[in-house]
Formats: structure tokens, C-alpha cells, sequence
């Protein structure tokens, strides 16, 4: 291993913001009055409401479920009264059907959540039932349900875990927290994760500017001769999966393939910490550490947040907006999505609510491309999105096809790097939907 | 808090370069050889610098304005095509020439095919070679730096070549007391120059380095001397051309393996003129050739893509 940790080839050196909540301790956020709990967090089937109008529910209690393989059920995460099922925005720009749940206070734990035993006496089919039920997507953003993931097709043989511990994203600090904090969460998530897949190698990677959770980790795994600490090189975006499987294992996963195609599985700390829940306390998951930070926020924090809690909460309790507010963002600068209003609730994917000040939220003015081509030098994907770009804003998308443009990640390292500030992770964007809808038609 | 929040597409974060940045470190890189030239050639080299300079950013300023375009003079784009121009210019050229040059730079080869990034061709290099075609003796009239006696003078290859003269010694090649354009003439500055720019990620070591490498093969094989390598390499406007004009971002290849074919194919075609061709040096015209060919170099060149797609 070098000096500067595993890696992959390309990727940017942005500047890691993580100084305002890298030190402070996650805190239990207040119960909020009200939650508004999307029945569609996740990649797949929406769920349908198990519960009405008026029902009382209480902690961890179902409230939406589905037969579709492909979807992961939702829970309760206060005691109350079901006040309202209608559609409303989530911070994926989705509008979704939600159950409104005003909470009675008491925080009553459903008669549903019961500890689920030791790992040791799990079978692999309780532990993918343990987590089906317990509603586990993948939460580091996109939301995969965890049980799919866990499935693979006999044909795949899957030889390696990989825990994503790297956190690549600017400003985010909840999985550092995590592992910081609960590091024995980790190690049993990470465990019944391997087991479910009967896999006997797990690596859990950690980019080197986490040095103390990378010791952390070190210590809590050192009598567990199936798992290791694999130390990253502090890249943007080491994170994201197939960065992540070919720094571990100089594995590719193939174009248009999936991490199993490589016999690797990758889980988020946040999903391996919420399935450590799962079966300790079988808690399914209602709640989530989210790192509220940035610019216009006074108290930055990282908060252990009932899903369905408001954004307006979540902030208030962090002594709310400065006066030059500018931007809000579900997750990280990089690949984050941007919000219209704080009345949108956290979900099972929010990793982060970034908070911009007027200056930092600018958008800068696209100049002409000047072909510098430090997008080609930089793109993980090995791509050339000056190129793609370009087809795409003359609606050249077969061109556009041509240039792989369905290969890229839309890490949106090119857009960061690119000095005349041109839209490049947008225009492939526009021209990966394009391709989508035409593959459809034929 | 409605209506007061931006919602944009991510990334939120941007890096702090920008064109404008990216401009200026070409023009540090450029300052150590804009000096020397003053030093070597006095008031010739400011006055012909300042006309090049200035007709190069007016010109482009007037265009703009007359098709009513955003006027983009401040990233100083055109000043580095202003300072190119003059240093491919001898001394001794009246000046009307840097004049003329520089507002067929801008005017034809740059904003006639949109500006900034869509020049096919270096747009110095495209007036130079305008200016070469039209009046060939301004352009060749060269003179010895100060300090060296006798007004006209032959350049090292001219005299390589077979012209009268005496071989200046290699090291005063290196630091510039021989005849040549303004600029050309200091092998070392230009170096330096170029050291910063690779430490500045401006430009990749990949078309310079396979470029010069070329022609010191090359020039070895049929000279069969190291010394004789030595004047090929620093004695003409081969490491100007290497450095500075063939890694213009706009006229050569993104694609890394592309860069390399680039450089080598520069560099044949250069030893292929100073070898065969009528004139000592090959430079220029190497450059011109090989800028016309980057787009099919690009398209035999594509990054593999990771996971091994087909292009």
C-alpha cells in the first residue's frame, strides 16, 4: 500500500470543509410535533399506507408496505396519531404519498420491535428477513434496498464486503461520527452483512484524513480475523462504489454491470450501523445521523433525527439560519440536491443538510470551453465530458451514446474542476436521460 | 425562508480557477523570456511586445463589440496571443508587422471561428505564418543581441545548415546571446517557463517532452553529434514552439495518448523541414500541420473507459 492509501485512477481535490462538525459528538435531537413520513425513500416499488386517518401508531410500528421485491417497507418513528396520508415533497424533488403522524410525546415502542438474539444463532434467511423488515436502504444517498442487494442471483458469486467508510463528500461527518462513536455497531453490521452473503472477507475503507476513526475501527476489529481497515487516499469520490471496489480490489465493475458482477457487495456505515440496530434491539429504522452544517447555519451539529422531522426543525435546533441564507441541500456540495423550502422531512437517505450562505450558494457564469481538458484527466470514469457535454447542448445525443455518456457517475468532479465553469455534469445528465427515453421506445 | 434559496443542479462547490488564472500563469511563464528579449534586444523588443500586445487585445475587443458579443478581453487570452506573436517576430521588423499580425491572429484564426477554445489552429502561429508568406525578408532579417558585434547575422541553424558564420558557442545558445526571433532565444528562460507551468497543472509534461524528445532522436541520427543535438534543441524556436505554442489548449489533443502522438508527430515534421525543406528551422509549420490533424488524433485516442465500455 502506498503511502497516500488506495485509490483509483482520476478524481479531484476538493477542500474538505469537515472542521465545523468533526469534533462534536452526535446528539439526540428533540421529538418534533409533527412528522411527515414519505412512503417512497427509497430506489423501486412505493409503499402502500398499512395504517389510516386517526389510527394511533407508536416507535417502529409498520406504516407502509409493499409485495414488489424491489422496496423496503416504512416504519413509524414517533407514538401518536396518524393526522393526514397525502402527497408531499421529499428532498429528492419527488411529490409522494406520506403519512403525517402527530406525535403524542410518550415515545411508546411498538410490540413489534423485539431483540432479534445473537448473530451467532441467526440463519442467513432470518438475517435477510431482519432486514426486509426493518425497511434497510442503502444510506449513504441513493437508497438501494439493502435485501436486494443481499440477494444476489445464484450465478454471482460475491467473495468480498465492502464498508464505505470513506465519506469523500465535503462537510459530511455523520459516518466519521459513527465510527468514532460506535464502532462495535459497525463491526456487528458489517458481520451479518457477511453472513447473509456467506462471505468470509470484509473491508471496511477509511480515507486517511479520519485518522482517528480509522484507529477506532483498527481497534475494534483486531480480534476479528475476517475484517480489516483498508486506509484510502483522501479523493473525491473514493466514496462512491466503484471507485471504492477497485481501490479495495483493482477489480472493474463492468460498463452497465453491478458491484456483484465483481463478487463485491458494498454497504454504507450508516446502513451496517441501522442493521446492527436491527437485530440488538430490532429497532427497524426510524431514525438517522445527519450532519447539519455549512455556511448560514449558526450551530453546526450532528443529530441522531427521527425520520420524517422537518428540515425547518432539524435547523432550528442548530440556532437556525443566518441572515444571507442562500442555499439548502440534502447531502453533501457534491452530488447533493439542492431545495426550494426547509418544509421537506429528513429521509432515510439524508446523510447531510448543507446550508450555503449568499456567497457560497453563487453559481458562477459559464465561459467558452477552452479545451483544457483537465475534465479528461480527472473523470473516474475514464470519460471525456467536455465531449459529452457538448453533443449533448446541440442535441447530438447519439454522439453524445457514443462518448459513453451512460458510464458516468455523475460525481460531478468535472463541473467542479472545470475552470471556464461550464455545465458539464448537467448537459450529461440531460443527454443520460435522453438515451434512457429513447432505449425505452425501441 | 421561501423564496430566498437558490436551487441549482450540484455540484454546489466550484474550484477557484478559472480562464482568467489560467491566462495569467501562461503570462508568468512567459514574463523571465519577455525580459531576456529586452535585455538582448533593447527598445526593438518592447516596442514590438507593447504594439502586439495591445493590437491583439483591441482587435478582439472591436469584434466582440461589433457583433455585439459580451467582450471578453479580461482573460487575457489575447495578451498571450499578443506576447507569442512578438516573440516569434526578428528584431528588426518594422512596426507595422506585430500590428498586422496580430489582428489576423485574433480576427481570422480565433474569433472568426467563435473565440476563445474553438481555434483549430495557434492563432500567433497562424499570423506568424501569414506574415512569413506576405513579407518574407522583415520577417527573416535577423541581428546579433547586444553585446555582439555586426549588425546582420546568421542564426545557429542557418549555420548548421550550411549558411557562413561561426558556431556560437552552445552555452550562449542556451542563454540566449544569439540571433533569432525575440523570444526563441533564451533556451533556459523558456525552460523555466515551462517548469512553471507544469508545476501549476497548466500544461501536461506530455506534448513537450515527446516533442523535443523527437527531435533530439531525430537530429542525432543524421547529425550523428550530441553538440549538434544541443543546437537543434536549444538553437531555434523549438523549444518556444514545444512549451508555449504546441500546448494551446484549443488546437491540441485532451486525450492524453493523443498529446504524446502530437508531440512526436511535431517533431518528425520539424526535422522532416530543417532536414529537406528550404528553410533552417521547421517549427512553425509543424505546429500549423499538427494542430489541423488533432481532431482525427482525438478520435483514434480515447481514454479507455473504466469498466472496459466500447467507444
Amino acid at each position: 500500500m502506498s503511502s497516500k492509501g488506495l485509490t483509483f485512477r482520476g478524481g479531484i481535490h476538493p477542500p474538505h470543509f469537515k472542521e465545523q462538525t468533526e469534533k462534536s459528538p452526535i446528539e439526540e435531537a428533540f421529538l418534533p410535533e409533527e412528522v411527515i413520513i414519505p412512503l417512497h425513500q427509497h430506489i423501486g416499488a412505493p409503499c402502500e399506507p398499512t395504517v389510516k386517518v386517526g389510527d394511533m401508531v407508536k416507535v417502529g410500528q409498520k406504516i407502509g408496505d409493499t409485495k414488489a421485491f424491489v422496496s423496503a417497507p416504512i416504519h413509524s418513528s414517533v407514538s401518536g396519531i396518524v393526522t393526514k396520508i397525502t402527497k408531499h415533497n421529499t428532498p429528492t424533488g419527488a411529490k409522494v404519498t406520506s403519512v403525517v403522524i402527530k406525535s403524542d410525546g410518550k415515545q411508546e415502542i411498538s410490540e413489534e420491535v423485539q431483540p432479534k438474539g445473537d448473530l451467532e444463532s441467526l440463519e442467513k434467511d432470518e438475517i435477510l428477513k431482519i432486514v426486509r423488515e426493518a425497511g434497510l436502504t442503502g444510506m449513504g444517498g441513493a437508497g438501494f434496498p439493502t435485501h436486494v442487494k443481499l440477494s444476489p442471483p445464484k450465478e454471482k458469486k460475491i467473495d468480498i464486503v465492502i464498508i464505505n467508510g470513506a465519506e469523500c463528500e465535503p462537510y459530511l461527518t455523520s459516518d466519521h461520527r459513527m465510527m468514532l462513536e460506535h464502532p462495535d455497531k459497525v463491526v456487528l453490521g458489517t458481520k451479518a452483512v457477511m453472513k447473509a452473503l456467506g462471505v468470509t472477507r470484509g473491508v471496511i475503507g477509511i480515507e486517511k484524513n479520519k485518522p482517528d476513526a480509522i484507529k477506532s475501527m483498527k481497534e475494534a476489529v483486531k480480534n476479528e480475523e475476517n475484517l480489516e481497515i483498508a486506509e484510502l487516499q483522501t479523493k473525491y469520490p473514493q466514496g462512491g462504489e466503484k471507485s471504492l471496489i477497485y481501490a479495495v480490489t483493482k477489480r472493474e465493475v463492468p460498463s452497465g454491470g453491478l458491484p456483484m458482477d465483481v463478487g463485491a457487495v458494498v454497504q454504507n456505515i450508516g446502513t451496517v450501523s441501522a442493521l446492527s440496530d436491527a437485530i440488538t434491539t430490532g429497532m427497524p429504522v426510524v431514525q438517522r445521523v445527519v450532519t447539519i452544517t455549512g455556511s448560514a447555519v449558526k450551530e453546526p451539529k450532528n443529530l441522531l433525527v427521527k425520520i420524517g422531522t422537518k428540515f425547518e426543525d432539524v435547523i432550528n435546533q442548530c440556532g437556525g439560519y443566518t441572515e444571507d441564507l442562500g442555499k439548502l441541500i440534502n447531502g453533501g456540495p457534491m452530488m447533493g440536491i439542492s431545495q426550494f423550502t426547509d418544509q421537506v422531512p429528513v429521509i432515510k437517505g439524508t446523510s447531510g443538510i448543507l446550508v450555503l450562505n449568499e456567497l457560497d450558494a453563487q453559481k458562477p457564469e459559464p465561459s467558452n470551453c477552452i479545451r483544457c481538458g483537465k475534465c479528461v484527466d480527472i473523470c473516474p470514469s475514464g470519460l471525456q465530458p467536455l465531449m459529452i457535454s457538448r453533443n449533448s447542448l446541440l442535441r447530438r445525443f447519439e454522439e453524445a451514446e457514443a462518448y459513453n455518456a451512460m458510464d458516468c457517475i455523475e460525481c460531478g468532479s468535472c463541473s467542479f474542476i472545470c475552470p471556464s465553469k461550464r455545465p458539464l455534469v448537467d448537459a450529461i445528465r440531460v443527454a443520460k436521460q435522453e438515451i434512457i427515453a429513447k432505449r425505452k421506445k425501441n | 425562508m421561501e423564496n430566498k434559496v437558490l436551487a441549482t443542479s450540484s455540484p454546489h462547490i466550484r474550484s477557484k480557477d478559472n480562464t482568467t488564472k489560467v491566462m495569467l500563469d501562461v503570462i508568468i511563464a512567459l514574463l523571465p523570456a519577455v525580459i531576456a528579449s529586452i535585455y538582448y534586444f533593447g527598445f526593438d523588443s518592447i516596442k514590438l511586445t507593447s504594439i502586439a500586445v495591445i493590437s491583439a487585445v483591441a482587435t478582439e475587443a472591436i469584434i466582440q463589440k461589433l457583433l455585439k458579443k459580451e467582450v471578453t478581453i479580461k482573460d487575457l487570452s489575447a495578451v498571450v496571443t499578443g506576447i507569442l506573436l512578438a516573440f516569434n517576430l526578428p528584431p528588426s521588423a518594422p512596426w507595422w508587422i506585430p500590428l498586422i499580425g496580430s489582428v489576423f491572429a485574433i480576427a481570422v484564426a480565433k474569433q472568426v471561428f467563435g473565440g476563445i477554445g474553438h481555434n483549430f489552429i495557434n492563432p500567433a502561429l497562424a499570423g506568424r505564418a501569414m506574415l512569413l508568406a506576405s513579407w518574407p525578408t522583415k520577417m527573416l532579417g535577423w541581428e546579433n543581441p547586444a553585446g555582439v558585434d555586426a549588425v546582420s547575422a546568421a542564426t545557429p541553424l542557418q549555420i548548421v545548415k550550411g549558411a557562413e558564420g561561426t558556431l556560437q558557442p552552445l552555452s550562449d545558445v542556451i542563454f540566449g546571446r544569439v540571433p533569432g526571433c525575440i523570444g526563441e532565444t533564451s533556451a533556459i528562460l523558456l525552460i523555466i517557463g515551462g517548469i512553471y507551468l507544469l508545476y501549476r497543472g497548466v500544461i501536461s509534461w506530455k506534448i513537450p517532452v515527446s516533442y523535443i524528445g523527437t527531435v533530439a532522436v531525430i537530429a542525432y541520427i543524421y547529425e550523428g553529434s550530441l553538440l549538434l543535438v544541443g543546437y537543434h534543441v536549444f538553437g531555434g524556436g523549438l523549444l518556444l514552439g514545444a512549451i508555449f505554442m504546441a500546448t494551446d489548449y484549443a488546437s491540441s489533443p485532451v486525450t492524453p495518448k493523443g498529446k504524446i502522438i502530437f508531440g512526436i508527430g511535431a517533431g518528425v515534421l520539424t526535422m522532416l523541414i530543417r532536414i529537406f525543406g528550404a528553410t533552417p528551422e521547421g517549427v512553425s509549420y509543424s505546429i500549423l500541420l499538427m494542430n489541423v490533424a488533432t481532431p482525427i488524433i482525438e478520435k483514434y485516442t480515447q481514454p479507455r473507459v473504466f469498466g472496459g465500455a466500447k467507444k
